[in-house]
Parts: structure tokens; C-alpha cells; sequence
């Protein structure tokens, strides 16, 4: 094919979306209303995710020392524990931490059953807040700091607490809604390419006549294809680049609004430029993608005629 | 130039559009191809352009065994043959140039020489000052005008014209007729089916007429032949 050629089917395809100005504009509807949809639901998906993710994280194991171990043992417990490959961090909670926490945790009204407890007659042991790298591993976690706490017989650990049964029910919980979510994505995805495809059908069906003209007048299949691979591609293209913009500022507004409200929930969102980065290459991807197959599929059929 | 040795053509619905027939028409002849509706006029006119293949027989365009034609090489065998129909079958979102341009556009030829030789024959045509406009902007004759400026943009040898005036007024078709046959000065071979027997009987050239698959008449210089 000639250079000159390749810029003519440029500008056909490019005209073409004029010139059937209104056809194009459906196409266009079509795929900026399926995949805002799909754009809207992946943003959720990817929410829900990311906040299983939050609330997995604030799974911690607590581990409660005897009221009467020594400093040295605290600090060799701290590094055993620490040594476990799943472990992340271990944070050693002081007895004057302790009793501030609870304070804090009964509230004000109920604070005064505290009162008369200070620093010298705190009756609270010293104890670890463990974190891990993967929330799912905490109940193998809590059995081999268990493990560490008989291997040499004094038994400094009086208790090893990680919400047993109550995490594995949240771990079902998430996992179930992060599937969910996987599947409406894919859903709407598969959706979204045949009624985009269909919208494109309908306009090629629609110039049939003028792909037969076309072949009548000696024009190979490669030369009549082109334009009209052109004018999916840019269709489909623009139409997922207004999408892309128009998800992204309605998301956009959405943290702005709920920031406040979903801050004092100790909710965070996705924040815009991972979700915007997401959303954007798979609507752009999938929307481009879309128009060239739609006309490519189309226009193969015709070009029979 | 054309030749068809024994052309059968049988449709799948078991119809004989074609029984059998033989003809030979040389480069630069001017033919009229006649008789009554369905006696098989359209597929003769279609053998020529390979719109239809035949079922037996072989035909042969410009020296090429079209009967056998690879669906590959049908495009450049179609490009040294301009075709014009009743209906016109102009793209309807084109302008006049761009409709011309168009078959030009098709064998790849360089923009200038797309610009003149398009301007060229729109003015040959007496349409150059109606080139931005759109088919549906035209009267049924100017459409017509157009239609065989694109046929001839290429200097096809052949030109095969299925009823042409079939649409217009006789003072229309009149015009047509001069064009055509300007363009059959200028060296192309005309095959024109039609059903106009004025204009057979008052620009004699040769007649074939064609009844019930079977060519039964070929005169050089022929009269239409049939009442209507």
C-alpha cells in the first residue's frame, strides 16, 4: 500500500464519522454509556476491595505476658516472635500503655471504674500487638508463638487472643464480596462488547449498499476495510476517552464528598490516581479495542456482497 | 475484447437465465442488448462485470478467463470496466467530486492526477460546476451524469450500461445517449441493455436481442423489435 493511500484511508475514516454523523453518535452513546457502567462498577469493585483489605489489615494477634516476667525476657520474647517469617512488626504495649488504652476503650462515662489505678499499683501485664504480612496467616501465627511460649518450660505467655472463629467468618465475608465484584466486572464487560459491537453491526448493515458501490467500482477488500477499521477505532477511541474523563471527575467529586464522613468510619477510598490509572487503561483498552473489532467483524461480512 | 463461448447459467432456485449462448463483441462496437423482462438481459450484463459466474461456458473480458477469475483478482479485472446502472448506485454521503474521485482513489493514483483527470471528466459530463454537491442534491439525469463520469474516470475499455435511461424523460435520455456515444468516439466498447426503443430506432447501432435464455437476433445496425 502507498503512503499516500494509508493517509487517504486516514482521512475517509476520519470523514466518515461526519458524514454519518448520526450513526456515529449512537455508536458513540453506546460505548460511552456501556462502559461509564463498566467504568462505575469496576471503581466500586475496586473499592470494596480495597477496604476488605483495610478491615483484613486491623486483624492483629495479642499477646498477653505474665504480670511477673523480667525486662530481658520481654525483649527476648519480642525478637522470637519477630524472627517468625510471617510476622511483620511487633510492638511491646507497656503496662502504663495499657491502662491508657482501656481508659480509652471504656469511655468516659464508664473511665472512673479505673480511678484509683496509677503506675504503682497497675494490674495489667505487659503485652505484644503482633502484625502480619498476610491477615489470612494470623491463626498459624498464633500457634507457633504458642509454640515458643512452652519450648522453655516457664511459660511467660498467659494468653494469645486474634478474634478465633470471629476472623475466619470476616475472611469468608471479604472473599466473597471480592468475587462478587470480579464477577459484575466481567459481567458488564462482556455486556458492554455486544452492545457496542451490535451498535456497529447496525451502522455497517446500514452501508451495505455503498460497500457493494465500492466493490463495483474495482476497490480491493483491504482498501474498502481500512476506512472503516479507522472509523471504529477512532470512535471507539474518543467515546473512551470522554468516558475516562467523565468517571474520573464524578470519582473525583465522590472522595471530596464522603472524605469527611467516611474518615470518621476509618474508611479510606481508593485514592484517584490508582483507581483514575485503572479505570482509565481498561475503558481505553476496552473501548478502542471494541470499535475496531465491531467494524473489522462487520464489514468482513459485507464485504461478501 | 468480449467473448462468450456457450454460456449456461442456471440460478440456484433452478431458473435458466442463460441457455447457451455464444457472442463475440469487438473493442470499440457500440451494442444494444434487447428483449422482454427476464428473457435474461441483466445476467448477460452481469457476466461482464463478474457480478454472476456462469454455470457452464466460457467468458472472456479484455483477455481474461473471468469465468474462473481467482475472488482476489476480481477487483483489478473490474477496474478496466465501468459500470452504469438505472438506479445510479451513487454514494449517497459523497459529494459529486468525491463519487468520481472515488474509482480513482480505488487504483491507487497519485492525488494531482485524481484532482485533474476527476475535474476533467465532470466536465465532459457538464457537471464541473456541480462538483461539491450531493447526489441528492441532483436531478435524476444530472445523477445519471455523474454515474458515467465515474465509469469512464479510468479510460475502462469497456462499458457496460445496464438500462440507463430507464429512469429518466425521453429528452433526459436523449442527452445520455449523446454522452455515451461521445464516449464510444473516444475508443470504449459500450454494452447498453434497454428497454428504450426510440432511442434504438433513432441511433442504430448493432441490436442483440435476447429471449428465453437465447440470443435469437444479432443485426448490425438493428431495430428494437418489440412492440413496447
Amino acid at each position: 500500500m502507498k503512503f499516500s493511500t494509508i493517509l487517504r484511508h486516514l482521512r475517509e475514516g476520519a470523514k466518515n464519522i461526519i458524514r454519518n454523523g448520526w450513526m456515529s453518535f449512537a455508536s458513540m452513546s453506546s460505548i460511552f454509556i456501556s462502559l461509564f457502567i463498566l467504568g462505575i462498577f469496576v471503581l466500586l469493585a475496586m473499592n470494596v476491595n480495597f477496604m476488605a483489605d483495610q478491615i483484613e489489615s486491623k486483624v492483629q494477634i495479642k499477646v498477653y505476658l505474665q504480670t511477673n516476667v523480667e525486662e530481658a525476657k520481654v525483649t527476648e520474647l519480642q525478637t522470637k516472635i519477630g524472627n517468625i517469617t510471617e510476622v511483620s512488626k511487633v510492638t511491646v504495649v507497656s503496662k502504663e500503655e495499657g491502662l491508657q488504652i482501656l481508659k480509652e476503650a471504656m469511655g468516659e462515662e464508664n473511665g472512673d471504674w479505673l480511678e484509683g489505678y496509677n503506675n504503682e499499683n497497675n494490674p495489667l501485664p505487659i503485652s505484644y500487638v503482633v502484625d502480619v504480612y498476610d491477615p489470612q496467616t494470623v491463626e498459624a501465627v498464633a500457634a507457633q508463638i504458642d509454640s515458643i511460649n512452652k519450648a522453655d518450660g516457664t511459660n511467660p505467655i498467659s494468653k494469645i487472643k486474634y478474634g478465633e472463629g470471629y476472623v475466619e467468618k470476616l475472611f469468608k465475608i471479604t472473599n466473597a464480596v471480592r468475587n462478587i465484584g470480579l464477577v459484575i466486572v466481567v459481567g458488564l464487560g462482556i455486556t458492554a462488547m455486544f452492545l457496542i459491537s451490535n451498535t456497529i453491526k447496525m451502522t455497517i448493515i446500514a452501508r451495505r449498499r455503498e460497500i457493494g458501490i465500492m466493490k463495483l467500482v474495482g476497490a480491493t477488500n483491504a482498501f474498502i476495510r481500512w476506512p472503516f477499521f479507522i472509523e471504529g477505532a477512532l470512535i471507539g477511541f474518543v467515546s473512551s476517552v470522554l468516558t475516562t474523563v467523565v468517571v474520573l471527575i464524578c470519582y473525583g467529586q465522590i472522595i471530596k464528598l464522603t472524605q469527611l464522613d467516611l474518615s470518621l468510619m476509618l474508611i479510606q477510598l481508593v485514592p484517584m490516581k490508582e483507581a483514575g490509572m485503572m479505570a482509565a487503561s481498561l475503558i481505553l483498552i476496552i473501548g478502542t479495542l471494541i470499535g475496531i473489532w465491531g467494524s473489522t467483524i462487520s464489514v468482513r461480512k459485507y464485504l461478501k456482497v | 475484447m468480449i467473448e462468450m463461448h456457450d454460456i449456461w447459467k442456471t440460478y440456484a432456485d433452478g431458473t435458466h437465465a442463460l441457455r447457451g449462448v455464444s457472442v463475440r463483441i469487438d473493442r470499440n462496437e457500440f451494442v444494444y442488448v434487447v428483449g422482454p423482462s427476464g428473457a435474461g438481459k441483466s445476467t448477460f450484463m452481469k457476466l461482464i462485470y463478474r457480478e454472476e459466474v456462469p454455470t457452464k461456458g466460457q467468458i472472456s473480458v479484455n483477455g481474461f478467463n473471468i469465468g474462473k477469475l481467482k475472488p482476489r483478482k476480481i477487483p483489478y479485472v473490474r477496474r478496466n470496466i465501468g459500470v452504469i446502472f438505472q438506479d445510479f448506485r451513487l454514494l449517497p454521503k459523497l459529494t459529486v467530486y468525491e463519487n468520481v474521485a472515488f474509482a480513482m482513489e480505488v487504483i491507487e493514483a497519485p492525488r494531482r492526477i485524481i484532482k485533474k483527470r476527476t475535474m476533467e471528466v465532470l466536465d465532459l459530463v457538464g457537471l464541473k460546476h456541480k462538483h461539491a454537491s450531493l447526489p441528492s442534491q441532483l436531478s435524476g439525469g444530472e445523477q445519471q451524469r455523474v454515474s458515467i463520469a465515474r465509469a469512464i474516470v479510468n479510460n475502462p475499455s469497456v462499458i457496460v450500461a445496464d438500462e440507463p435511461t430507464g429512469n429518466l424523460d425521453p429528452e433526459t435520455s436523449m442527452g445520455i445517449m449523446n454522452l455515451l456515444e461521445e464516449i464510444n468516439f473516444r475508443g470504449s466498447t459500450i454494452v447498453m441493455a434497454t428497454h428504450n426503443r426510440d432511442i434504438v430506432n433513432n441511433m442504430r447501432k448493432r441490436v442483440i436481442a435476447i429471449e428465453n435464455g437465447n440470443i435469437v437476433r444479432d443485426e448490425a445496425r438493428g431495430e428494437y423489435g418489440y412492440e413496447i
